[in-house]
């Protein structure tokens, strides 16, 4: 009886359009819903997993109950527990006939399985079987799952009936076999090779929704081989031409804008085929500017696509009157309130900027305000952009706050990035020797353990061999300038990291050397000393091994010295005998003594030592051998970082190690030879920068191209810096209603390319228009700033929302309901719950700053769209009205049925009852 | 390409999971803390993507709930907010005024329309019509599989057991 009682509960929830699911589920989704704790949830979380472990033992359970289970397994493993033992009965769904349980089935086995899990295998039947099937929604299914669950091995077992699929009579039969063809090309491309021409077909599929599915595939394909796809090229800009001349049906387009999404796919792959190809791009002129002119630049989906045409417009053989229009949408972006925007802005200004370098200097003073601004995202998309722009004028400030916001941030990976960028560029661009040595010290310092150690290699060399001077007086002083930094770092409490201690012990070795191989006196600093009896007993092998080798080397003679560090040798490959032969005959008695011969390590255990390529190799033939597992998929990348600690102990590298063990002493240059010839290339091009002092910074400025030589330029030198200066304070008389601080740092930082210097100082016919376009932006630039300086009142700037939010919980999210019933009654009430309720709509008209907190609540969503706030005025007054009207009355009667069911948000949550569209 | 969708609350609770690259079930809680951790705390003015891990995550608020999407570098980060928004309408138009509780209730559901739209991290349809059309379809052949369930019979059948 009182099974038959729920039974009729259930029923009548199931008639009443409720969420169908069964009171116990309910109450454990409620239950969780309001778990005060992560300790709460996981309580409620692991006696589900007793329950159903449980329940799913019994037996003849009725399929409806099951798929329930299959649900409240898919609720478990969703909260990040293990719902593995439930996985058998998702597979066994799968095989069932009636629809809705297959389906149920596939979504459950495509969430709880990867594709090389155990169970697949028993799977892959059932989906040869439903590609088969009649009904196409069958089929559907079956194809959502072969683009999660196939993996290359299983790719044969299904690929005939996928190809097949692709001529199916459904479009979305069509569409779905062609995603499932590009996964499989993904993630095999040998095994579908053949069937690429399957992808192109599809591409004159007369079902948008197919033809737009083709076009992942073939983005692939272009981004590998540009070539054999630019027969295409006709095809892609006429489709672009009829999405954009609206020819596709109504209901593809978005927010009034024609099949957004295809044409941001079309214009990736144009950028592509037209990028170093003059013809190609000139047929996309016309529809590219077309484009740019026809899109809303109101809406999100409006600046995507013309983002996409920036970049587009840049990759392409570049064409003026695009660039300028290009030009024009980013400085729509840079000036746009919305920080997506800015974001955004920034991004297509360092795609431009090779093409026409003028264009930063217009938008200098809005990519400082990005670089300050307190959004981290945008701060690092602005270092991005510096990165691109830095040339030997600029890098000091540049690299100095990347520095300086390098040493602000704890996340590791961001830090091991930018600390990289500051190496590259300091490398690159560093005006002076000194400069670069203190930079690189400051990398170390605060990041030396996510610096890659080639970077090590390449300063340690450096100092070692001279800056390529002639002149050894200059070189020895920044030695001992050099000396001087590490002992400071030395005289540090305590030495971040291992890696830092073996390249100062190293340096001290060298610079020692020579200076006993010189026939000098050597008076170790106390420091020195203390130092390196610190390291005497360190834990590092290597290091205490250094140190060691560093007593040994200044206890001996010049001459000894000089035959163990040979002082202009460092360039000379150094021979190292990986067999040992020289100790064969050793080796050779020993065995005829009885001693055991050697196996190899490998041979050993069967598996090699991953840290070493050889062995690497010989890994990989064994496994080819007998390989019984599928192939290990490509780890994401936060596994494949390396841990801190190891990378500090691959700092010997393998063959020095070696090396030293035969010839204990003359070690001491090892590591950086051994590096160097990996390095070889490299280290060139630094030495190349390193030719010469050039703190003839403004020269470049002259060409505006960065890798400009100094060779040309000195005579430009004088008359360089002083225009520079010149233009410097003409641009503080100009703009002294900006901050001066932030006016001096876009002059240290764009200064060196500004077009007016160029004009004043060499006098040669500087474009007239580029530079009036110049001036003519300055004088904008103020008068906007002016204006920028009191914000308008925005309506939708809810810049104090958190704060009120805390205060929120005390609202009864009932009692609002019942206030949206009366307002929506006799709209006189002033409950104050119920005007809450209602009012986006008001609020929206009447831009009260005042508003409560609900009305926040749900005008934030549309705030974040990135419209001015007139043309947001109109969206959020509009769209709102528009539907509110009979959700009032669906949320209610949803509310209601809730409350029967007995849900009730706590405080917790009150808004779980509000529409998230608002 | 998408790597991943989340759906967290307000309260950091998770709504939804969507991964379209392999990530095994400890590396998944650990991405969910990481990024609830980093998102939830962003203030409401500043822009709506976060660069994580060499890849861009791109969120957005909905009343209490937020949509992240991971995808690629060198991905349009306003395409995939509009992804975002057109995943949304599906659902607000599917559920009719959707609210938080829709989706805690009918988290399959939402999983259903999810694999509509997006498919093995690439959008697939990019038509709401024709997206509701064939999950309509589906629910056509639901509906008539639950009155089956219902009928007479077999409530008869499951008491007398």
């Amino acid at each position: 009886m009182e099974q038959l009682k729920t039974i009729g509960r259930e029923l009548a929830m199931g008639s009443q359009g409720g969420f169908g699911q069964s009171k116990e589920f309910l109450d454990l989704v409620k239950s969780i819903g309001e778990a005060r704790s992560k300790a709460e949830e996981d309580r409620i979380v692991l006696r589900e997993i007793e329950t159903l472990k449980r329940r799913l033992l019994e037996p003849d359970i009725p399929k409806r109950k099951m798929k329930e289970y299959i649900i409240r397994l898919l609720y478990v493993e969703m909260l990040g527990h293990d719902a593995s033992f439930g996985y058998i009965h998702a597979v066994k769904m799968t095989h069932d006939d009636a629809l809705p349980l297959k389906r149920t089935g596939y979504l459950a086995v495509t969430l709880f399985l990867s594709d090389d899990h155990d169970l697949i295998i028993l799977i892959v039947n059932t989906i040869q079987k439903d590609l088969r099937s009649d009904n196409y929604l069958v089929v559907c299914a079956a194809l959502n799952a072969v683009c999660k669950l196939i993996n290359d091995e299983t790719i044969p077992a299904v690929l005939p009936q996928v190809v097949e699929l692709l001529g199916h009579s459904k479009e979305a039969v069509r569409k779905k076999a062609v995603m499932a063809l590009h996964r499989f090309y993904q993630k095999s491309p040998g095994a579908v090779s053949h069937l690429v021409s399957n992808f192109r077909k599809r591409l004159c599929d007369n079902d948008p929704g197919v033809m737009g599915a083709s076009l992942c595939p073939l983005f692939d394909l272009v981004t590998i081989d540009a070539k054999s796809y630019k027969d295409l090229v006709s095809s892609f800009v006429s489709i672009l031409k009829q999405v954009a001349e609206r020819r596709l049906p109504k209901s593809y387009d978005y927010h009034q804008m024609p099949a957004p999404f295809i044409q941001v796919k079309l214009l990736k792959i144009l950028a592509l085929l037209g990028s170093g190809d003059k013809q190609a791009s000139e047929s996309m002129y016309t529809v590219l500017g077309d484009i740019i002119r026809k899109s809303d630049s109101s809406t999100n989906i409006g600046n995507a696509v013309l983002y996409e045409c920036i970049c587009c417009v840049a990759s392409i053989h570049p064409n003026p009157k695009l660039l300028e229009s290009a030009a024009d949408v980013i400085a729509k972006f840079l000036k746009s309130d919305s920080h997506n925007l800015k974001y955004m802005g920034i991004d297509a200004l360092g795609r431009l900027i090779k093409l026409s370098p003028q264009i930063a200097e217009q938008h200098q003073l809005a990519v400082i305000d990005c670089l300050e601004d307190p959004d981290d995202t945008l701060k690092r998309k602005t270092f991005e952009l510096l990165y691109k722009m830095t040339k030997s004028s600029n890098v000091e400030v540049i690299v100095d706050r990347m520095v300086d916001y390098m040493i602000s941030i704890s996340d590791d990976h961001y830090k091991t990035y930018i600390a990289s960028r500051c190496v590259e560029l300091a490398e690159q661009f560093a005006p002076s020797n000194h400069w670069f040595i203190q930079t690189m010290n400051k990398v170390f310092e605060h990041a030396g353990d996510l610096v890659n150690i080639k970077v090590a290699h390449n300063l340690m060399r450096l100092i070692a061999e001279g800056f390529g001077e002639d002149d050894d007086a200059t070189d020895s002083q920044l030695r001992s300038s050099a000396v001087e930094s590490y002992l400071r770092i030395i005289g540090e409490p305590k030495l971040p990291s291992m890696f830092l201690q073996a390249y100062a012990i190293s340096a001290l070795m060298k610079i020692y050397a020579f200076e006993v191989a010189a026939g000098r006196k050597v008076d170790m600093l106390p420091e020195c000393q203390s130092f390196i009896e610190e390291l005497l007993a360190s834990h590092s092998t290597d290091l205490q091994q250094r140190a060691y080798e560093l007593q040994a080397v200044v206890g001996l003679d010049a001459q000894a010295v000089q035959a163990i560090l040979p002082r202009d040798t460092r360039c000379e490959e150094i021979e190292v005998d990986k067999d040992l032969s020289f100790l064969n005959g050793y080796v050779d008695q020993a065995i005829e003594k009885g001693a055991q011969p050697y196996i190899a390590e490998d041979e050993r255990n069967g598996m090699g030592n991953v840290s070493n390529l050889r062995s690497q190799d010989q890994h990989e033939s064994i496994q080819h051998g007998l390989r019984f597992e599928a192939y290990e998929l490509p780890k994401p990348p936060m596994q494949s970082k390396v841990d801190p600690v190891s990378s500090t102990d691959v700092v010997p590298v393998p063959e020095a190690l070696s090396y030293r063990e035969t010839h204990p002493i003359s070690s001491v240059g090892s590591t950086s030879e051994a590096g160097s010839s990996e390095l070889k290339l490299r280290l060139d091009g630094v030495q190349k920068k390193w030719g010469r002092p050039t703190y003839s910074t403004p020269t470049s400025s002259t060409t505006n191209s960065p890798s400009e030589k100094p060779a040309n330029g000195a005579s430009h030198v004088d008359s360089a810096t002083a225009s520079y200066s010149k233009s410097r304070d003409s641009q503080n008389t100009k703009k002294t209603e900006i901050d001066p601080e932030k006016q001096k740092l876009a002059a240290s930082l764009f200064g060196g390319s500004s077009q007016p210097e160029r004009r004043s100082s060499t006098g040669h016919k500087a474009s007239r228009s580029s530079g009036g376009a110049a001036d003519g932006s300055r004088g904008s630039k103020a008068v906007e700033k002016t204006i920028q300086q009191p914000p308008p009142p925005d309506l939708l700037d809810f810049s104090d929302e958190p704060t009120v939010t805390s205060a929120l919980p005390s609202v009864d999210p009932f009692k609002q309901l019942e206030g949206l019933l009366d307002s929506s009654m006799s709209s006189t009430t002033n409950h104050n719950a119920g005007t809450a309720t209602i009012a986006p709509d008001i609020m929206s008209l009447y831009g009260d700053s005042t508003a409560s907190q609900d009305s926040l609540d749900i005008f934030h969503g549309l705030s974040t769209e990135p419209t001015g706030a007139t043309s947001g005025e109109t969206t959020v007054t509009t769209l709102p009205q528009s539907v509110k009207g009979p959700n009032a009355k669906d949320a209610l009667e949803k509310d209601a049925l809730v409350r029967q069911m007995g849900v009730n948000p706590t405080s917790q949550n009150p808004n779980l009852f509000r529409d998230l569209l608002g | 390409m998408i790597h991943f969708v989340l759906l967290i609350s307000r309260q950091g609770k998770v709504r939804l999971t969507k991964w379209y690259s392999p990530y095994s079930q400890k590396e998944r809680s650990k991405v969910i803390r990481e990024l609830s951790s980093e998102i939830l705390s962003r203030g409401p003015k500043l822009c709506n993507f976060v660069e994580w891990r060499g890849f861009k995550v791109v969120y957005k608020r909905y009343a209490s709930l937020y949509f992240c999407i991971c995808s690629d570098q060198d991905d349009n980060e306003l395409e995939t907010l509009s992804i975002i928004h057109h995943y949304v309408e599906t659902l607000d138009r599917y559920f009719g005024s959707v609210c938080e509780l829709d989706l805690i209730f009918n988290f399959h559901k939402a999983y259903f329309i999810l694999d509509e739209i997006l498919l093995a991290g690439e959008m697939q349809e990019t038509s709401k019509r024709t997206t509701l059309r064939l999950i309509a379809a589906q629910e056509e052949l639901l509906e008539a599989a639950k009155e089956e369930a219902s009928s007479l019979s077999s409530i008869i059948a499951q008491a007398t057991k």
